[in-house]
């Protein structure tokens, strides 16, 4: 795997500090592989993203660096038409709701979320 | 701390993730339903770096426990601290309790909501552990659960299932193997994994470790 610069890592390759980060890296990964873009193009979107973090004054100390990852992998998605800003802004607001209408003790899926978009039953 | 899941919980709908997760949820439900990344390969990607976050802490975690009785009179009077006091703490919010297993009680864990883990001292789960299956038949069906891990429990010893949230996480401390009796904490944490942490498998017998190390 290729390395970047700031990637919380050890000796056996990166480490994460939350699920969430391995998920966002799995997903970037995955879409590369299948071919949704170049590992070049890539790191280059990653990294303008840092930079464009740094410039308003993130440390990068390791633990913003999946925001970054985050915040990249959505650009490149947007840039490369494989999802746009605003589905992903409605898959989200999904989610939200499907949190919200998930009893304790079921399994969250996004189909619970479709009772409120077709009214509270 | 006591923590009765049904009672505490009438109405909780767990808390939301953070604005992060659901953004990246969003994202992986979208490229999913697209068919751009096959489940499969996300799972064997998370499946190559989950080891990565550190059952190693848990492990470490257990091992201590085993050899250390002051430790784990700590660890069973304020799990919390006791992890945090090798350096593993989660986030703010977050309780752990740990539960013992014994020659008479089997622990099992599962969040049957989603898939509350203890990450930071098991790392990630596993992806069986978020599968809808597991999350319903493990309190449905625990011992049929268990079997399927190769686990056979004698019908005197009974199975407790703990349900995780998102404030309560649980640790099964697996049964130190017999024959370990002289083993040092190092030694013994070749013996702890993942899966005895969740609770669908016992502690590695030394054997079973003299077998695969050489």
């Amino acid at each position: 795997m290729n390395q970047f610069p700031f990637q919380p890592r050890d000796l056996e390759g990166p480490v994460f500090n939350e699920p969430w980060e391995a998920q966002a890296f799995s997903l970037v990964i995955a879409l590369h592989e299948q071919g949704s873009f170049t590992w070049e193009e890539w790191a280059t979107t990653l990294s303008a993203e840092i930079s464009r973090a740094q410039s308003q004054g993130d440390p990068d100390l390791g633990d913003s660096y999946y925001q970054h990852w985050l915040c990249a992998l959505e650009k490149i998605s947007a840039s490369k038409n494989i999802c746009s800003y605003p589905e992903m802004a409605t898959r989200k607001s999904l989610w939200i709701a499907a949190y919200a209408h998930t009893p304790h003790g079921k399994p969250i899926e996004l189909s619970a979320a479709e009772k409120e978009v077709g009214g509270r039953g | 701390m006591p923590h009765d899941h049904s009672l505490d919980h009438d109405q909780d709908h767990t808390d939301l993730p953070s604005d992060l997760e659901l953004r990246v949820k969003a994202l992986e439900s979208l490229l999913l339903e697209k068919g751009l990344v096959n489940p499969d390969t996300l799972n064997t990607i998370i499946d190559t770096y989950e080891n990565r976050v550190g059952p190693r802490n848990g492990v470490h975690v257990v091992a201590k426990a085993w050899t250390d009785p002051k430790f784990k009179a700590a660890l069973m009077n304020d799990p919390t601290a006791a992890v945090a006091s090798l350096g593993y703490t989660g986030r703010q919010g977050e309780h752990l309790n740990v539960v013992e297993n014994t020659a008479q009680v089997h622990n099992l864990v599962v969040c049957t909501l989603c898939s509350c883990y203890p990450w930071t001292v098991l790392g990630l789960p596993p992806v069986w552990y978020k599968s809808a299956p597991y999350r319903s038949r493990a309190v449905s069906e625990p011992r049929a659960v268990l079997q399927e891990f190769g686990t056979e429990l004698d019908a005197g010893v009974c199975v407790r299932v703990w349900d995780s949230t998102s404030e309560m996480r649980y640790l099964v401390l697996p049964l130190r193997p017999q024959g370990t009796e002289h083993w040092s904490e190092q030694q013994l944490q070749q013996l702890v994994s993942r899966n005895s942490m969740i609770g669908v498998e016992p502690a590695r017998s030394p054997e079973a470790v003299e077998n695969t190390s050489s």
